[in-house]
């Protein structure tokens, strides 16, 4: 079946739409409505079971089964929306939150609604400042107009949503760091288990989800599992934004099926490569990905969850970053491995030593490519050693993802780093 | 003092978390103490701490912590030039050093006028958008996309001039329009 239409970038289609009467005019709010009146919180979570809705934050984690985790021994529960959108490359959630703001708050509302939580907070990066007083503005709107509050569309139910800014921390994004950045702690990761369904914010069971994520529910409570299944693959149903940036013509974002081709991505929406040169390699889950390297089957592949794992590489969260043949990849590496670096939270030792180190290696790397065009083959070694002293012993993803796009370019641009093809893993393995 | 100056905002950040956990309210409070003067001193730290039923070097863990709260004063307005992988990509590096070039400034520094500080960032999820900069004043923050040097200097030269006449900048009047 052939998808045609939008069904989370509509602010493309709809001029006005982060106007309420607008939205409402559209249909907004009669998924929550739907809900609150006529169906019960468990019924909720089998249709978003059923529509086969994976996390869009990154881990690709089944939506409905991880509500169906919250534990209801435990009161209350809370539900919080993920809006640190800080991986480089992601720049999805802001343009749905800018954009399409109800269908987001909608989306958050039919989540607390189907957990019974009576509060959700809207986790904003700090950088997201002006969004955070639009969004404010927004649920005021939405209070006014008694669709949320005390007592929704009649019904017994009540919730009350509110935003809550971060103040620039990569590491928030982490949904356990994010709990600890909202309870005014230092953002760190916690030791898991528990999880947050378990024990969450203020220790209560807790549903952290992306905003994306969110943004899919009104449509598939009015649709339908059945619809929803109906676009994408079967294992990866539905729609994605894919954030494109890097060395392409046409940067921004795109709402595809999952499954579209990295082909389709970055030559027919795209626009291409600029004149003159050609595509190197494609990091699909941002600063986070392993490099893929741009050859024919690299771009025939479908981008969804199970199709990315066979070049070796991760979906993410679809920021898909293009590298042209003008990038040299041990400059890439440092400026990746900077990033980590300035972003490790310090809580544990690999990920804060590791990025540390890792990082004094790659710039001088990046000083010597600058000079004689390959870095010493000593510090590639070396690099290569310690990378692989950090996989494994995180805390959480941020070190293990730290180490991704520095082992892959090496393994899989040997020439960038001065080793003849196929001599990357004995020679530099050790 | 922030309870004196800022009595109805603060009960307003207190009720959005729940009563027993007035903690959750540091981050709001710090940005509150850093609106006028772009930092947080000492006296603020003791003072959130002490609204909130927490130390103020506990307080001042979060000030540390986070990259976007300052305990020392800089330029009045502090742009941040986004130069991570996917900006880098599209001339972001040579877009901030052709700005401080024609500030007088390295990268960090503030213009002799103390108006301006400029520097790197990481990722503000604009990569479609490059080069971009973020600028932080005690009024807020506002992202400035599609830049270029030319575009940047023209926003400086009318930040000087509002400070000159004491005018409102165009980041206080928008925080004016937000009603807040």
């Amino acid at each position: 079946m052939v998808h045609n239409e939008t069904v989370l970038l509509r602010h493309r289609e709809i001029p006005d739409l982060d106007n309420l009467a607008v939205y409402r005019r559209e249909g907004g709010f009669q998924a929550l409505e739907k809900a609150v009146t006529q169906m019960q919180p468990g019924e909720v979570t089998e249709v978003v079971k059923a529509s086969g809705l994976r996390g869009r934050g990154g881990a690709g984690f089944p939506t409905g089964v991880k509500w169906s985790f919250v534990d209801n021994k435990n009161w209350p529960h809370y539900v919080v929306a993920n809006a640190d959108e800080s991986e480089p490359g992601t720049f999805k959630d802001r343009d749905i939150m800018e954009g399409n703001p109800y269908q987001f708050l909608e989306g958050v509302a039919i989540c607390a609604y189907a957990v019974q939580a009576k509060a959700a907070y809207i986790y904003l990066r700090g950088e997201f400042w002006e969004l955070a007083a639009r969004l404010d503005q927004h649920i005021a709107a939405l209070e006014a107009a008694g669709l949320l509050g005390e007592k929704m569309f009649g019904a017994a139910y009540s919730l009350h949503i509110s935003t809550h800014l971060g103040a620039g921390a990569y590491i928030c994004g982490e949904e356990t760091a994010l709990l600890e950045s909202i309870e005014g702690k230092m953002g760190q990761p916690r030791l898991r288990p528990p999880f947050p369904p378990s024990v969450g914010l203020f220790g209560k069971p807790t549903v952290v989800n992306n905003v994306e994520t969110l943004t899919n529910l009104p449509p598939i409570l009015t649709r339908g599992a059945e619809w929803y299944r109906s676009i994408g693959t079967e294992k990866s149903p539905g729609v994605k934004v894919f954030s494109l940036s890097g060395c392409v013509t046409k940067p921004g974002n795109y709402e595809l099926p999952l499954g579209t081709t990295f082909r389709e991505l970055i030559f027919g929406h795209g626009g291409g490569i600029p004149a003159g040169r050609s595509i190197k390699a494609i990091m699909a889950a941002g600063a986070s990905s392993s490099l893929i390297i741009a050859n024919e089957k690299a771009l025939d592949t479908p981008m969804d969850y199970e199709n990315v794992p066979s070049l070796g590489a991760q979906l993410g969260s679809a920021s898909v970053i293009v590298i042209d043949d003008s990038v040299s990849i041990p400059w890439l590496i440092n400026k990746t491995m900077h990033f980590f670096r300035h972003e490790s939270c310090g809580k544990c030792t690999p990920c804060r030593e590791g990025t540390f180190w890792m990082s004094h290696i790659t710039e001088r790397m990046a000083r010597q490519a600058a000079i004689s065009g390959l870095p010493d083959a000593q510090d590639v070694k070396l690099l290569y050693d310690v990378a692989n002293q950090v996989r494994g012993k995180c805390l959480c993803a941020l070190g293990e993802f730290s180490i991704e796009a520095v082992t892959s370019g090496i393994e899989r641009f040997a020439a960038d780093f001065k080793l003849a093809a196929g001599e990357s893993q004995t020679a530099v393995g050790g | 003092m922030l309870a004196e100056k800022y009595a109805q905002e603060i009960q307003a950040i207190l009720n959005k978390y729940p009563p027993e956990e007035r903690r959750a309210a540091v981050m709001p409070l710090i940005y509150l103490a850093q609106r006028d003067k772009m930092y947080v001193n000492r006296e603020d730290m003791a003072e959130i701490g002490a609204i909130l039923g927490i130390s103020a070097s506990e307080v001042a863990s979060i000030v540390g912590f986070y990259s976007l709260y300052y305990d020392q004063p800089k330029g009045k307005y502090h742009i941040q030039v986004c130069t991570d992988l996917p900006c880098a990509l599209r001339g972001a590096e040579q877009f901030m050093e052709a700005l401080c070039k024609r500030l007088n400034i390295q990268p960090g520094e503030t213009t002799s006028d103390g108006l301006i500080t400029v520097e790197p960032v990481m990722c503000l999820a604009a990569c479609d958008k490059a080069p971009m900069f973020q600028m932080q004043s005690g009024a807020g923050l506002q992202y400035f996309e599609r830049q270029t040097v030319e575009s940047a200097l023209a926003l400086i030269e009318k930040l000087r001039a509002d400070a000159a006449r004491r005018f409102k900048t165009p980041l206080e009047r928008g925080r004016e329009g937000y009603g807040s």
